[in-house]
């Protein structure tokens, strides 16, 4: 079953490498998984963060307001 | 604490590249070595024991904190203490602020919060306290702190809710339901590895900063002749608290590159209380935060909220020129 990963964050260098740790986690082990970026600040607020990066995966919000390590990602998305 | 470094950087450019301690040049290439290193230092380590700090009172924490507890005008005072407490990142703002109005927290208890957070933020203490030592950052946070809670006090007695953003509003009122959230605790020792790391990545995003701003300031330092402001800002007229704080407001001046050229000011002879207010000014307000707080926020409130600020500021500048 493909999981659904978002990336809630207004685009601040810390969002960035999010992403980054998250796409390569992903294609490293070959995770079926859309990764999709959420910069827009309304639809951001819809999911109740208050720090951002933060890392939803299938509507449930796993990590915010940091950036985690790889081995922490593969164990979520596992 | 330091005497090692000074040591250093003399041996460094007197002996090893025999540049003369009479001249600019190395005067100058000291105070810049010297400066550099000492910044690095006490920035990994402050920034370090903020996230320690940070990993035992996460915002959710604090928020429901406020929220909770009966606090008799205090509560202006605790958000103050928190925001200076939390890491500051611009991107921020507006999330913590929807956060905080939505959990049901003042309008005006929130404003405390969004004052001291960029204004009390740890690369600007670590700045403070490598350039004007301990006493005078203490001032800084203290007085930092202070202002963000009557900042937010007296906006708190204003009815600006109407102003808020349409779809701001509309989230208040319709007090959506708790997203789900999991996040396993981690203790203290499994989080150290990401603060050391949290910590390296703020030295490297202001290293350049710090650089330039140093090498300006040494540069300054070796050249400008002694009491060269004296002559035009330094000798204490009155309105050169507003100008300089005014100048400020729009300036957006990353903190690490800003407080070694103050620093430079203030040795010639530009008063400290001058050079605080001109700091808090640029690092506090600006116009990157107001073009995002206009996505909550009406231009009106945004100007309400930086009207108050800023003469907030030019209060607490007269205040320490007339006690330091």
């Amino acid at each position: 079953m493909s999981k659904v990963i978002k990336i809630l964050g207004t685009g601040c260098p810390k969002c960035q490498s999010m992403t980054g740790v998250v796409s390569e986690v992903v294609s490293e082990n070959n995770i079926e998984a859309t990764i999709e970026k959420v910069e827009d600040i309304m639809e951001i607020m819809k999911y109740n963060v208050m720090t951002t990066p933060a890392l939803v995966i299938d509507d449930v919000i796993t990590i915010k307001g940091r950036v985690p390590s790889k081995d922490e990602v593969l164990n979520l998305l596992n | 604490m330091f005497d090692w470094l000074q040591h250093f950087s003399d041996w460094l450019i007197y002996s090893v590249f025999e540049i003369g301690a009479q001249t600019h040049l190395g005067v100058a290439l000291n105070f810049f070595v010297y400066d550099t290193i000492k910044i690095l230092i006490l920035l990994f380590v402050i920034v370090f024991l903020m996230g320690i700090v940070n990993t035992y009172f996460p915002i959710e924490r604090l928020k429901e904190y406020l929220n909770k507890n009966k606090l008799y005008g205090l509560e202006y005072f605790f958000s103050s203490i928190f925001g200076a407490i939390t890491p500051f990142c611009s991107c921020s703002s507006v999330p913590l602020f929807i956060g905080f109005v939505q959990g049901g927290i003042p309008l005006g208890v929130t404003f405390s919060f969004l004052i001291t957070s960029p204004l009390v933020n740890e690369v600007a203490v670590a700045m403070f306290l490598g350039m004007f030592g301990i006493k005078a950052t203490l001032i800084y946070a203290v007085s930092g702190i202070l202002l963000g809670t009557l900042g937010g006090w007296i906006l708190g007695k204003f009815n600006l809710e109407p102003l808020l953003s349409d779809w701001v509003k509309k989230i208040l009122e319709s007090k959506m339901q708790q997203a789900e959230y999991e996040e396993k605790k981690l203790t203290f020792y499994e989080r150290l590895p990401e603060i050391t790391q949290g910590a390296w990545d703020i030295v490297k995003g202001v290293l350049l900063y710090v650089i330039i701003g140093i090498a300006i300031g040494a540069a300054m330092h070796g050249y400008v002749p002694e009491n060269f402001f004296n002559k035009y800002l330094g000798s204490g007229e009155w309105w050169t608290v507003p100008l300089a704080v005014i100048i400020a407001v729009p300036m957006y001046a990353n903190a690490a590159g800003i407080v070694p050229v103050i620093q430079v000011f203030v040795a010639k002879g530009v008063p400290l209380g001058t050079a605080i207010a001109f700091m808090m000014a640029t690092v506090g307000l600006s116009i990157p935060e107001a073009t995002l707080l206009k996505k909550v926020m009406s231009l009106k409130l945004i100007a309400i909220f930086f009207g108050v600020v800023t003469i907030a500021i030019i209060i607490s500048g007269f205040l320490f020129n007339s006690i330091l």
